[in-house]
């Protein structure tokens, strides 16, 4: 209990600080004046959604691999935390775009390929209620789990391949890319704090799916009995 | 026997079922047609409008058609639970897989092969010489639409609402297919045609990925 209150009070805190640096440490951009401070925001979000999913992958092989219920747990809610994510950065991003770009959706093959890779962890998320054994929809989920990952270098990749309006990559983006250096700091603990939030999020979900399961058994044996 | 010998042997069971009834592909050309009309009414069919939108939307219509074509691939076998037979006849669960990929590609293109001229007549849309392109296009659109459906029915045949399931699961992950092959397809149907070759290499690799999942993966989704 002591453990999940000192994680969710250093979680809660360090996005706040990251809200604040992102105001008023981090230095005003040139063109973009004040706007582009949603940027910490959202890529620190759109980061930790795609580490999620990661995680998510991760537990969805070793299901397959050595079915162990407690990978069904984390396949599931690293997808549910990972999606509400990716709703954060899908709704943070307009925010951004209406004064940028004057439009707040562009149908360019970076944002197109975000909103579908959240379609299919939606889809994921469906797929699990329409299946009822157990053992079978922890199966099948995670066979989907894999495939729809596989869709995620290819939202990677769609920013280079078909060139548009999103901007280049500015992290790991190839030469005259890059952060300011002033502003490497604040980007740097937007992403810590965010990840130490996702992770705050995946340990209280994946114990209320623990928990969820053995009340399913608990059923399973009353109605038996 | 080896896993192609296999899944030939079962290609050929695919492919003798379906032209003893002709039930999938007559049902999904017609759908197509259907589809190819109804868009006619939401702009105005002009040659430049059709040069636009037309590729894109014949392409839409090759993907709700293989969303509802796929259905029966492993629905069929719960019937008198062939599926379980077909699992003790092979040496490799991926021959099943190859064969079924096999039969929906090849049923795929052959829609979009009939339904091509009736497009080019119906939108005013030339692709005189342009032919071979074209068919590369379709064959490896249809393939990565066949290899994703195919693994992705074997998962809705599983579950409750199927009918629903499938669409829902294949269409967001077919997504990237429509982009290339409608970007190459414009490409070839446009007043001055360039063949794109960064969407077929695209696809390309949508098909390897995909084919790859599955020869990893496609054993799992047959476990009793």
């Amino acid at each position: 209990m002591a453990k999940r209150v000192v994680l969710c009070a250093a979680a809660v805190l360090l996005v706040i600080t990251a809200g604040y640096a992102s105001f008023f440490v981090a230095p005003q951009e040139r063109t973009m004046g004040d706007l582009q401070r949603i940027f910490y925001f959202h890529v620190s979000c759109a980061w930790a959604g795609l580490t999620a999913f990661s995680i998510g992958f991760a537990s969805n092989l070793f299901y397959v691999w050595k079915r162990k219920e407690k990978y069904d747990w984390l396949g599931v809610t690293c997808a549910e935390v990972g999606v509400a994510f990716t709703t954060i950065v899908l709704i943070s991003g307009p925010i951004w775009a209406k004064p940028a770009w004057g439009i707040y959706w562009t149908w360019d093959a970076r944002l197109t390929s975000t909103f579908v890779l959240w379609l299919l962890y939606i889809s994921y998320l469906l797929l699990r209620t329409l299946v009822e054994e157990p053992d079978r929809r922890a199966l099948l989920s995670a066979l989907f789990g894999i495939f729809a990952f596989i869709d995620v270098p290819i939202v990677f990749g769609a920013i280079r391949w078909w060139r548009t309006q999103h901007p280049a990559p500015v992290i790991m983006g190839g030469p005259n890319s890059g952060l300011a250096p002033g502003m490497r700091p604040t980007f740097y603990f937007a992403v810590l704090a965010m990840h130490i939030f996702m992770w705050f999020l995946i340990s209280e979900r994946y114990a209320l799916e623990k928990m969820r399961s053995e009340v399913e058994v608990l059923h399973r044996e009353a109605e038996t009995s | 026997m080896g896993v192609l010998s296999n899944a030939a042997a079962l290609l050929g069971k695919e492919v003798r079922t379906e032209f003893r009834s002709r039930e999938l592909l007559s049902t999904t050309i017609v759908f197509v047609l259907i589809v190819v009309v109804l868009f006619s009414f939401t702009f105005d069919p002009t040659t430049n409008e059709s040069h636009r939108f037309g590729p894109g939307l014949l392409w839409l219509a090759f993907l709700f058609a293989a969303s509802l074509m796929l259905q029966p691939c492993f629905l069929r076998e719960q019937a008198n639970d062939t599926l379980s037979a077909l699992r003790l006849a092979v040496s490799d669960p991926f021959a099943i897989f190859l064969a079924k990929i096999g039969a929906n590609t090849l049923f795929l293109l052959l829609t979009e092969l009939l339904m091509l001229p009736v497009f080019a007549a119906l939108f005013n849309v030339n692709f005189r010489g342009q032919l071979p392109g074209l068919l590369l296009t379709f064959f490896l659109g249809s393939l990565g639409i066949s290899t994703a459906g195919t693994a992705l029915a074997a998962i809705s045949a599983q579950a409750r609402m199927r009918e629903l399931l499938l669409p829902l699961l294949l269409l967001p992950l077919l997504a990237p297919i429509l982009v290339a092959s409608t970007e190459v397809t414009v490409g070839l149907m446009s007043a001055d045609p360039v063949m794109q070759w960064k969407g077929i290499g695209f696809l390309v690799v949508f098909d390897v990925v995909f084919l790859t999942a599955l020869w990893l993966f496609g054993e799992y989704l047959l476990e009793e």
